[in-house]
């Protein structure tokens, strides 16, 4: 299956790609490719033009910045599944096969804001934030203003996510999942943070059209009750072939708990 | 759009369209037609290479992104006359039945056996999660994986010796 034929171009810098970007609104920009290529050979996606941010050195590796990680957005999920950061190390592991691990990223996945892909419901979680790099300069955006819809973030056309950065504040975490067995991506995931302050952050992703948080599930835990059930209303969520609306709300029941026992 | 790349240690440069996808370069304007094309969709695994060492899905990748990279097919792991210990495992365990998943299972086994060279039978098939086999059931696989991780240890050992 090939994909429609297409221009190809090449960035070895953030300012090399941004002026590109900016010279050329057709471009759209390419990191691992694992979740473009596949639509682009379903003829899903079909860019005029594309532009290979892999060969940018700058947005790639984990450094520790005073009280934040700092990653790269092209660093690939195997390296994140490697490294010491807080909760996305376990993420990264149910993310697809070790071969997908190894070429995807973790700006890739966060910019293209799959619904059923499994870091935001961690970076909502962790409380993140990302680093974005467009014509008018740098800004950051909080996890909470990220996903915006079904396979909408707030990176914009002719912007850049270069980083994101974790407040090293994180207590205890867990991120349960219940995958789909073919394209292993979230049926439902749950992800639970217990922040320094002690106060626990909650979020769902593969349910609804974005990853949200799970505000009753926060609210029980930081009022030390217990987890409640019916965090969801199905109402509010999708159903599929796979699974149903009630179905994913029901897992998402399940899995909140576990995520949260684990937490201890 | 011209690309050269290293494979199996012998350089190559061609023109190629910016849409040709890694597996389709190296089956058809090499002809090293060892790397499969099973389900096209990224799932199955039939096409994997080492891409500077790491295993990657060629279906899932396009020539161009492999530009200047060193990457090694199933024809680069062993010679007829001299198997790799995975293929010589795959043998002796009757780790196939069509064949065609094998190739792929192979590279994603010596990726493991790189980083893991005494995984248990857990490791071996989570680290196999991304090749799909329509026949074998995956057990003789997994014997065929213990078979290699055996047979590498030993020839390590014999050379410290
Ligand atoms: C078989 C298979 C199984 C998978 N299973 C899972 C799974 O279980 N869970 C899961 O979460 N994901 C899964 N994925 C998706 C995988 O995680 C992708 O790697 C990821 O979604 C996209 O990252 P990428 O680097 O490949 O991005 P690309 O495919 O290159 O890009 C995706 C989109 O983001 C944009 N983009 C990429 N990087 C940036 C950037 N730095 N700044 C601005 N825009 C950018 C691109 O323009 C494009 O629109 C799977 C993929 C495959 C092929
Ligand atoms: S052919 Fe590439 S994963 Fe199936
Ligand atoms: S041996 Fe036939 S698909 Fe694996």
């Amino acid at each position: 299956m090939y994909p429609a034929s297409f221009e190809y171009h090449k960035a070895e810098s953030v300012d090399q790609a941004l002026a590109a970007l900016a010279e050329n609104p057709d471009l759209k920009v390419i990191a691992g490719g694992h979740s473009l290529l596949p639509a682009m050979k379903l003829r899903l996606a079909q860019p005029p033009a594309l532009l290979d941010i892999w060969g940018i050195q700058e947005m790639k590796g984990i450094t520790r910045d005073g009280d934040h990680w700092v990653v790269g957005a092209m660093t690939t999920h195997a390296d994140v599944l490697r490294s010491d950061l807080p909760l996305f190390p376990e993420v990264a592991g149910w993310v697809g096969d070790p071969m997908v691990r190894n070429r995807g990223t973790i700006g890739g996945s966060l910019a293209h804001a799959d619904p059923s892909a499994d870091y935001p419901a961690a970076a909502l979680a962790l409380g993140v934030e990302f680093v974005i790099r467009g014509p008018g300069g740098e800004r950051t955006v909080h996890a909470d203003d990220m996903f915006q819809g079904m396979f909408e973030s707030a990176v914009q056309p002719g912007e850049l996510l270069t980083h994101i950065r974790i407040p090293a504040t994180t207590q205890a975490s867990a991120y349960e999942k219940f995958r789909h067995p073919a394209s292993h991506y979230a049926v439902v995931g749950v992800a639970v943070v217990r922040h320094a302050d002690s106060s626990v952050r909650a979020a769902y992703t593969g349910a609804a059209e974005k990853a949200h948080r799970l505000n009753k599930l926060e609210d029980a835990v930081n009022g030390s009750q217990a987890v409640p059930t019916g965090l969801v209303d199905a109402g509010d969520l999708l159903g599929d072939r796979f699974a149903s609306a009630e179905y994913r709300a029901h897992l998402v029941d399940v899995l909140a708990a576990r995520a949260i026992e684990r937490l201890g | 759009m011209n690309v050269t790349l290293t494979v199996n240690g012998k350089t190559y440069t061609r023109d190629v369209e910016p849409r040709t996808l890694l597996v389709h370069f190296i089956r058809e304007d090499l002809g090293l037609t060892g790397t499969h094309v099973g389900c096209d969709t990224s799932q199955c695994g039939a096409c994997t290479v080492h891409l500077n060492g790491d295993a990657v899905k060629s279906c899932t990748l396009l020539a161009v992104q492999a530009q200047g990279a060193d990457i090694t097919t199933i024809e680069g792991l062993g010679t007829p006359g001299d198997l790799h210990p995975l293929q010589t495992g795959f043998w002796e365990e009757h780790g196939l039945q069509c064949g065609f998943c094998t190739p792929g299972m192979i590279m994603a086994s010596a990726e493991l056996l790189k980083h893991t060279p005494n995984p248990s039978e857990d490791q071996i098939r989570h680290h196999l999660e991304g090749n799909y086999c329509r026949c074998t059931g995956y057990h003789n696989i997994v014997k065929a994986v213990q078979h290699a991780a055996g047979a590498m240890q030993g020839a390590s050992q014999a050379a410290d010796d």
